[in-house]
């Protein structure tokens, strides 16, 4: 992109205009103004509680997120023996069997996601409090990454439902849903409602007073 | 293309709400920008964090009408026709994505079932009536319906909640954790599934929020 100036004074912003704007329909208004004109949608110039509400989703994720590792999520019966598997042993059987394209997607999506949101929000959640030196390029750019692929954890949880519907053939196999199945499709929805509630401007508010103070 | 949008400088004299209606802030990072006509097929982003803020497309509002319908008869498809056919050691069962969902509707697991119907089947067909109800009346040239501020927003706030791809990658590995037990067959109600997903990318694709907004407010019919 090819922007006319180099490095200068940072963007005006509507809260330093005095005004505020809308962040659904981007509608910009008068300080004062309750409720969106084009939209309705009621205003703020930051989202005052974002923080408290980022905190209490990501905890209750977090707490959602230990019995789901530890209660089996799914039980196979085949011909009277039950085996039950948790969400890593699962990725373990899939690896065991071969298939590791899909045991990867499995970890990451069960792994990897839920462990570095629970991270990568904590991170971005403490620093717009106490800013430090990373680019807020960089800070926005993982919230954004966070929000965008946090939905797919839900992957095991449709796992798991269809595989406990399919396969129902009477005595010969038969798989039911575990406890943990409740508890992580819980702790992906926290984790979403979390990430949902960070204000972003707040971030990009750490940027001015920087650049104001160098 | 990036003229299109021009920062502001420092000195903004008052202005009165109705003038502000030609600015447009981030929602990501709140900077102000003076909106200019972008062209369809162009993309306009911030400045200082380089969202995409507009994106119009040519006639969008009857591409997106027009694929919205498709993606709702292709959602009834999805949900009567069999989903996928599974057959071991000589028995057979037949599953529509119904009974995929209904899979956990005993006891404690009820609330588990209500929430997948939820996610892959009544969210996404609520976000495609609510774009229809705010967009179909536009498309053909009339005045927005009644409350069809409200049904947008609404549809903004749904969409991370339809999963119907999600699933879709659900189905995929469900079936390699299965090719052990049994032999799996895809049914029709699968195709139109992924073809659904496939429309519903399509059609985000083509609706460009702050566009859709600001026609909205032109044709809101006054008071």
């Amino acid at each position: 992109m090819a922007h006319s100036g180099g490095s200068q004074t940072p963007p005006l912003t509507a809260r330093a205009a005095g005004l505020v704007a809308c962040p659904t329909c981007g509608r910009v208004h008068q300080a004062q103004t309750v409720h969106c004109l084009r939209c309705g949608q009621v205003l703020a110039s930051r989202d005052g509680t974002s923080m408290q509400r980022v905190w209490a989703w990501l905890v209750a994720g977090f707490m959602a997120y230990i019995p789901a590792n530890l209660y089996p999520m799914l039980e196979t019966t085949t011909l009277g023996k039950t085996q039950s598997n948790t969400l890593l042993g699962g990725v373990i059987e899939l690896v065991l069997h071969h298939s590791y394209g899909v045991a990867a997607i499995v970890f990451f999506a069960s792994i990897v996601i839920p462990i570095g949101k629970f991270v990568a929000i904590s991170y971005l959640a403490l620093q717009v409090q106490r800013p430090d030196r990373n680019s807020v390029h960089l800070k926005h750019r993982m919230l954004e990454v966070v929000e965008f692929i946090g939905r797919w954890s839900m992957i095991d949880v449709f796992v798991v439902a269809l595989l406990s519907s399919l396969v129902q053939l009477g005595s010969v196999v038969s798989v039911q849903p575990g406890i943990a199945a409740i508890s992580f499709a819980l702790s992906v929805v926290f984790t979403m409602l979390s990430a949902m509630s960070f204000d972003s401007r707040l971030i990009w508010d750490t940027d001015t007073k920087d650049s104001e103070t160098a | 293309m990036d003229n299109a949008l021009t920062p502001l400088n420092r000195e903004v004299s008052p202005l009165s709400n109705h003038a502000l209606a030609d600015l447009v802030a981030c929602p990501q990072c709140d900077t102000l920008h003076r909106l200019v006509l972008v062209a369809a097929g162009q993309k306009a982003r911030c400045r200082r964090c380089h969202s995409v803020l507009m994106s119009p497309h040519a006639s969008a509002m009857t591409k997106i009408v027009m694929l919205a319908l498709t993606a709702t008869v292709l959602m009834i498809a999805a949900i009567t026709f069999p989903f996928l056919t599974l057959e071991a050691r000589g028995l057979t069962q037949r599953n529509s994505v119904i009974d995929a969902i209904l899979a956990f509707s005993s006891g404690l697991m009820l609330p588990l079932s209500l929430a997948i119907a939820g996610l892959i089947v009544v969210l996404p067909l609520m976000r495609l009536a609510a774009i229809l109800y705010v967009l179909a009346p536009m498309a053909i040239g009339w005045a927005p319906a009644k409350g069809a501020m409200r049904a947008f927003r609404f549809a903004q706030v749904l969409k991370p909640w339809a999963m119907a791809e999600i699933f879709i990658v659900g189905v995929a590995v469900a079936l390699v954790k299965v090719a052990g037990l049994a032999i799996l067959t895809i049914g029709p109600a699968f195709w139109a599934f992924t073809a659904l997903v496939l429309v519903t990318v399509l059609n985000d694709n083509f609706m460009c929020r702050l566009t859709i907004w600001r026609t909205l407010e032109a044709r809101r019919p006054h008071l």
